[in-house]
């Protein structure tokens, strides 16, 4: 068991550090009740944001989009904003792994981004993508790293602005530029051995009702990944990730999401938790509901999820509907 | 008989081969910017099937709600090989990855006949060079687009 970690770092004395552009609480105050308001950030801020010229440049947010989509982005996005995709910038093209401490600092300084820059993140599908960026930028521990709630869907919707204007960016170099930063993944990242130890812990299992019970082996109209068997990790709550998201795709109040998961689900902010469902992208999603929003302690995504777990030899599989 | 004869891979059509050579040709930003412009080149579905998906096929192993439709000539009647295959396909904007593979195949397969069609190598999605610029695993859209239109071909002329 790691010792406590503070998942919770930038809500503590970082807005008192007073030289950055935007004052991490004072986001919106819609946010206020969560228990790190200042990880989400309202369309309208961002777009005041950028008519007040504090997107891009030496000091300025950086908007990044994370698409399932790759070419997304490309038919346009919000002004300023750069492309981070998933697949190429954050995955290793060979081993089954995220990038290691020199790719995310090229990665990171190819977008100027330096490590005490603001960094807002969007994307299509509800922000899976955008969440599962966050999650890998805190890996590496950046500390100041948010998500437009609604994603690239509230802001089309909202007739905002769309750009094919692709930002020239100077990568940073030198002493500005993305330092080389061991990953720390034990915190906030759980592996096939680590959940085994968990068994008996609560676990959440973010997909369909069908991939849970087991009669699906993988998402409703989503291609087939190949897991070998149905089902789920023996234990795990089923609380598919959308029920945190509202119609529009922003979250739900603090009010309500506590509904679901300590009142209706049992789980407690104290206790380590570990997220999962076939890639590690949806729980994602849930992990930041989970660790931003109501504040559990140590939550940790298995990111193998069902891919790793529904393939693995004579590891322990439950099927059927929640109990 | 040698290894190498039976290695040799089963050519593409030549519009397709085409495609692929174009791909081929670029550097992999430029391979994105090109399937942006198949994205965009994609031809509207026609009137007669426009609020009418059920008549089409979901491609499920599409990562967005795309449908496709193939229509096969009468004529030749009795040459069933020799008719052309016409295809349509309905993906929604927000989707442009799925609309890319869509308009090569479109541009790549319409109005070739049935036996030119049945003939398509089921690895021809990955001869584009766009392994490295989309993700094997994304491609795996443009294989389920591929076999689900040489199934109903097939099915429309084998009977």
């Amino acid at each position: 068991m790691p010792e406590s970690p503070d998942l919770s770092a930038p809500s503590t004395g970082s807005a008192s550090t007073g030289s950055a552009p935007t004052e991490p609480a004072s986001t919106d105050s819609a946010f206020a009740a969560y228990a790190h308001p200042e990880r989400l950030v309202s369309t309208q801020w961002l777009a005041d944001q950028i008519e007040a010229g504090g997107v891009g440049g030496p000091d300025g947010i950086v908007v990044l989009e994370s698409d399932e989509d790759v070419l997304l982005y490309d038919t346009g996005h919000i002004p300023g904003s750069l492309k981070l995709d998933w697949h190429q910038d954050l995955n290793d093209p060979v081993l089954r792994d995220y990038v290691d401490a020199e790719q995310f600092a090229a990665v990171m300084s190819a977008r100027g981004v330096g490590r005490d820059s603001t960094v807002v993140i969007y994307g299509d599908k509800n922000n899976w993508w955008a969440a599962y960026a966050l999650w890998v930028m805190s890996l590496f521990g950046h500390e100041d790293v948010r998500l437009l709630d609604g994603g690239r869907a509230k802001w089309s919707a909202e007739g905002r602005e769309l750009t094919r204007d692709v930002p020239q960016v100077a990568p940073l170099a030198g002493d500005s530029a993305y330092p080389v930063v061991e990953r720390d993944d034990a915190p906030i990242r759980a592996f096939k051995d680590d959940v085994l130890a968990h068994l008996g812990g609560p676990l959440v299992d973010v997909r369909s009702p069908g991939e849970y019970s087991g009669e699906l082996l993988h998402m409703p109209d989503y291609p087939q990944e190949g897991a070998m068997r149905g089902g789920h990790i023996p234990g795990a709550k089923s609380v598919p990730w959308a029920r945190a998201a509202n119609e529009d795709g922003t979250f739900k109040s603090r009010e309500d999401l506590e509904a679901i998961y300590l009142q209706e689900q049992g789980l407690s902010p104290a206790d380590a938790t570990i997220a999962y469902c076939r890639i590690g992208e949806r729980s994602s999603h849930t992990w930041f509901v989970l660790t931003h929003l109501l504040g559990f302690d140590a939550v940790r995504n298995y990111d193998g999820s069902w891919t790793e777990w529904g393939n693995a030899v004579r590891v322990p599989v439950e099927q059927g509907a929640p109990k | 008989m040698t290894d190498t004869a039976v290695a040799q891979p089963v050519p593409l059509p030549a519009a397709m081969q085409e495609i692929a050579d174009d791909f081929a040709d670029l550097a992999a930003p430029q391979r994105l910017e090109l399937l942006l412009e198949f994205s965009e080149g994609l031809p509207e579905l026609p009137a007669r099937y426009a609020g009418s998906l059920d008549t089409m096929e979901q491609v499920h192993e599409c990562q967005s709600p795309i449908f496709l439709v193939v229509e096969v000539a009468d004529e030749p009647a009795d040459q069933p090989d020799d008719r052309a295959v016409h295809l349509f396909f309905s993906a929604p904007p927000e989707a442009p990855t799925t609309r890319g593979f869509a308009g090569i195949l479109s541009e790549g397969l319409d109005g070739l006949t049935v036996a030119e069609v049945l003939a398509v190598p089921e690895d021809a999605p990955y001869r584009f060079s766009l392994g490295e610029a989309v993700s094997p695993l994304r491609l795996r859209g443009m294989v389920g687009m591929l076999s689900r239109i040489k199934r109903q071909v097939a099915l429309k002329t084998r009977s």
